[in-house]
């Protein structure tokens, strides 16, 4: 350890010298390898163990079960899709789906860290100050919410986009209003939706086969949903969906869609770590769920159409709800910050989540869309739960 | 008698080396200092100088905005040094002791018999005023205000803190004389006791006060937390506060007419070597407690608790308002990562949260470093404060409305209800590492000149 620190400090570039400005990069490796020997002054002599970069580091391996699933689901769906063949086993060729698909995700994952970084530390040049964990996260979460087809360039579009105009520009990590990774993912959707929606993209290499045999179609159980809503459903009832598209099959994760968002069981993996470590908030976790699964059951009750008739727990399980739910809703930066406003917050971006699903088919996915919406209104919430304890106290003054 | 109000929010930071219950002297020592920094936003002017000779009781300066308010010698001996700092500004009074001390004579004097005003000049007088200090702002108290309580806890819940219990054990006389003493300045005086456990018979037995009960983890004992829970201070109020300790020595210049600024402290910490209880003058040097008492290796002497007291030397001395000298080792090495950083599994690293795995052994007591243990970052976590802050305040938006200096908002937030102190476990856990009770003592002091 002692060799290492000695090396890092022998390139430590002088704060004179022609290299000044590269400083923040060197204090960024540095500070990555070694927790700076900086020491309390005044006020609280010691502090908690936990850093930013810690928190960081366990919301990553919080995604890790998701990224893994991933490529192998991004494996299965491409065998179905040059197959042809919709009910291809599963747990099958597994050796071949996970090449397959870690050829297809890992290439998302290194120029989504690679470009953001390569942003971070640009910013960082630029203005002096010190790489701020922030994009760990982000880089990891923007592969997982995009279908593994999505061309490289795109996302390191989307990515710069994200970082500069979402979180940059703002003033960095902790000052950004809206999340940085559905940015990105909102940049691709609306600059390029023939790769992100429709019935192509879902399954890796769908659009290279020529000839998908009659009825064979890509899109996502979702997608399919949205039909009902509209007057060409293509199934005549929503049993019949169920019976494609099963609420053990959505859980388990065995359905095409975003390359980290299908497996319901892996996300709570890691709903599971960030909870019990007590870096997500809970609170907005539950009323997410709460929120959906209300919505869910009161569309049930006034059910027009076959979407509506959909059962409320298959809803939550189908597409990036959970996943919107647990990493996207919970980024305490952009969330509601206090208590009463977190359980507001989250419950109305899960209810939103699924109105737009639901009421509205031009958008399969609603979770996108509601989280953002959320986040620009999180300030709003918080504004009026901090009222109410304002106006405790003035009456507390005016009583006494 | 009311009932135990019971404080769910909260943190009790568990460390080596406390105190043991064993009190025992210290050599003689002869270099006392008084610090006018203790003392916030104090402007001294000196009434000694240097080669004077003085009791312990002899005015050494007052304060210039308000004149009444004497800090006074707390041993008789010489001065020989005033060290001053920039622009000539005050920081310390040295006073090398005589062996015998001798004490002004202010007059033994029975509280109960005197009126408001009485008690007031006998305590200005004899130097115990500065130990009132008001809320809001936390400083020393105004003695033209008209307070609506006055607030005394009857222990101290921070790290290693001393037993008050056992400190104030068998001073009934002298603790009595000064709650009688304070309850002439206020409507009422408000004795805040431990409720998890019987209190000591000098707070048991103690009138002219109401009692009440509090338990929960830290900061229960914190008088800002108590303040808030049994009468919370609004915007125009005041409020005042004696540490129990003090109110001692305030009974004490009533009993015997003495300024006898002695008290115990305890030494505690992980670097010492067997933690125990002194009995000590204010300003005594620690550079006698510390010799041969310490372990091997770089050591940070607090004077005062690990959350709010003050960095001192080897040759520092005791703080005006402190009842204890932690010694905890310092931290300036960097921590490589895979073993000592942020991805270390953590089975020694204490954290609220369960990131590390320290939590498998909820009883460990640790022994604590200085180190930040990160980087200085915005704030990004929220939550974290809530958990450990018992008041109905938010704290990150206070936090925030002070650092834009935004005052009509910290007013409407509750800045008058809080003091650094209230702080300090926020800024513990604080994820960014943000120098919170600095940034408050700032938000009080804009507070202080902008609308006091």
């Amino acid at each position: 350890m002692k060799a290492i620190e000695k090396m890092m400090r022998k390139m430590e570039p002088d704060h004179h010298g022609k290299w000044a400005k590269f400083h923040p990069v060197w204090d960024g490796f540095f500070t990555f390898l070694f927790t700076p020997g900086e020491t309390t002054k005044k006020g609280s002599h010691i502090r908690d163990g936990i850093d930013l970069k810690r928190t960081m580091f366990v919301v990553v391996m919080a995604l890790i079960p998701c990224l893994l699933f991933g490529i192998y689901n991004t494996g299965h769906w491409h065998y179905v899709a040059v197959s042809g063949n919709f009910d291809l086993p599963y747990w099958d060729q597994i050796g071949d789906k996970i090449i397959y698909g870690a050829l297809q995700v890992l290439p998302l994952v290194i120029v989504s860290y690679g470009v953001g970084l390569g942003v971070e530390f640009a910013f960082a040049i630029k203005n002096g100050h010190p790489i701020q964990e922030g994009f760990l996260v982000t880089g990891m979460l923007i592969p997982l919410i995009v279908p593994a087809d999505v061309p490289l360039w795109m996302v390191a579009f989307a990515t710069v986009f994200a970082v500069v105009l979402a979180k940059e520009v703002f003033g960095g990590t902790g000052m950004n209003v809206v999340n940085v990774a559905l940015t990105a993912r909102a940049f691709l959707f609306f600059s390029y939706p023939t790769m992100m929606s429709g019935d192509k993209v879902w399954m890796s290499g769908l659009s290279d086969v020529a000839n998908s045999p009659e009825g064979f179609t890509g899109a996502t159980p979702l997608g399919e949903l949205a039909t009902m809503a509209t007057n060409e459903p293509i199934y005549s009832s929503i049993d019949a969906f169920s019976a494609k598209w099963s609420v053990w099959n959505s859980m388990m994760g065995y359905i095409p869609g975003s390359v980290g968002e299908t497996s319901f069981i892996m996300i709570m993996l890691g709903a599971a770590l960030l909870l019990y470590t007590g870096i997500a908030s809970w609170k907005i976790i539950f009323s997410f769920f709460a929120g959906g699964l209300a919505i869910g059951y009161l569309l049930n009750a006034t059910a027009v159409n076959g979407y509506m008739e959909l059962d409320p727990v298959h809803h939550i399980m189908l597409g990036g709800f959970a996943f919107g739910a647990v990493f996207m809703a919970t980024d305490p930066v952009t969330a509601a910050q206090t208590s009463t406003g977190k359980y507001i917050y989250g419950f109305l971006a899960g209810a939103m989540a699924i109105v737009i699903r639901v009421l509205n088919p031009a958008f399969p996915e609603g979770v996108m869309m509601a989280i953002l919406l959320m986040n620009v209104l999180a300030p709003l919430i918080d504004h009026y739960v901090i009222q109410s304890n304002i106006k405790r106290r003035m009456k507390r003054l005016k009583t006494a | 008698m009311s009932k135990t109000i019971i404080i769910r929010k909260g943190l009790d930071i568990k460390l080596l080396g406390e105190a043991e219950k064993v009190k025992s002297g210290v050599d003689f020592a002869s270099d006392f200092v008084i610090k006018a920094t203790d003392f916030h936003g104090l402007t001294p002017k000196l009434v000694v100088k240097i080669g004077d000779k003085v009791k312990a009781g002899t005015v050494l300066f007052f304060d210039k905005n308000r004149e009444s308010i004497k800090f006074t010698s707390p041993v008789s001996g010489e001065i020989t040094d005033i060290v001053r700092g920039e622009k000539r500004k005050i920081l310390q009074l040295n006073i090398r002791a005589t062996t015998e001390t001798q004490y002004e004579d202010f007059g033994v004097k029975d509280a109960g018999k005197l009126n408001a005003d009485e008690v007031k000049n006998h305590m200005l007088t004899g130097g115990v005023w500065p130990f009132v200090k008001m809320r809001p702002i936390d400083v020393i108290a105004n003695p033209s205000d008209k307070p609506k309580a006055i607030f005394i806890s009857a222990f101290d819940s921070s790290p290693l803190a001393p037993d008050y219990d056992y400190v104030l054990h068998g001073e009934n006389a002298a603790f009595q004389a000064g709650i009688t003493a304070l309850s002439k300045l206020a409507p009422k005086v408000h004795l805040t006791v431990n409720g998890a456990g019987a209190p000591d018979a000098v707070f048991a037995n103690a009138k002219d006060c109401q009692i009440n009960k509090i338990t929960g983890k830290h900061p229960a004992g914190n008088v800002g937390t108590q303040i808030h829970h049994i009468d919370p201070i609004n915007k125009g109020e005041f409020v005042w506060t004696v540490n129990a300790q003090d109110v001692v020595i305030i009974g004490r210049l009533f009993l015997t007419g003495k300024f006898d600024a002695s008290r115990v402290i305890a030494l505690a910490g992980s670097e010492v070597k067997a933690p125990k209880y002194y009995k000590v003058t204010l300003g005594t040097p620690v550079k006698k407690l510390l010799a041969d008492a310490l372990k091997d290796g770089q050591n940070r002497i607090i004077s005062g608790n690990v959350l709010t007291g003050d960095q001192i030397s080897a040759d520092g001395h005791l703080g005006f308002y402190h009842n204890q000298i932690t010694v905890i080792p310092e931290g300036a090495e960097p921590k490589f990562l895979m073993t000592k950083g942020w991805m270390e599994p953590g089975f020694g690293k204490f954290s609220t949260n369960r990131s590390y795995f320290s939590w498998l052994m909820p009883g460990k007591k640790y022994r604590m470093d200085t180190n930040l243990n990160g980087e200085i970052r915005n704030f990004v976590v929220t939550g974290e404060m809530e958990k450990v802050f018992p008041f109905d305040i938010y704290p990150m938006q206070l936090i925030k409305s002070v650092m834009y200096k935004d005052l009509d908002l910290m007013e409407k937030l509750g800045i008058y209800e809080v003091a650094p102190e209230d702080f300090a476990l926020c800024e513990f856990v604080c994820t960014s590492k943000i120098d919170i009770q600095d940034v408050i003592r700032k938000g009080l002091d804009e507070v202080y000149t902008e609308c006091m």
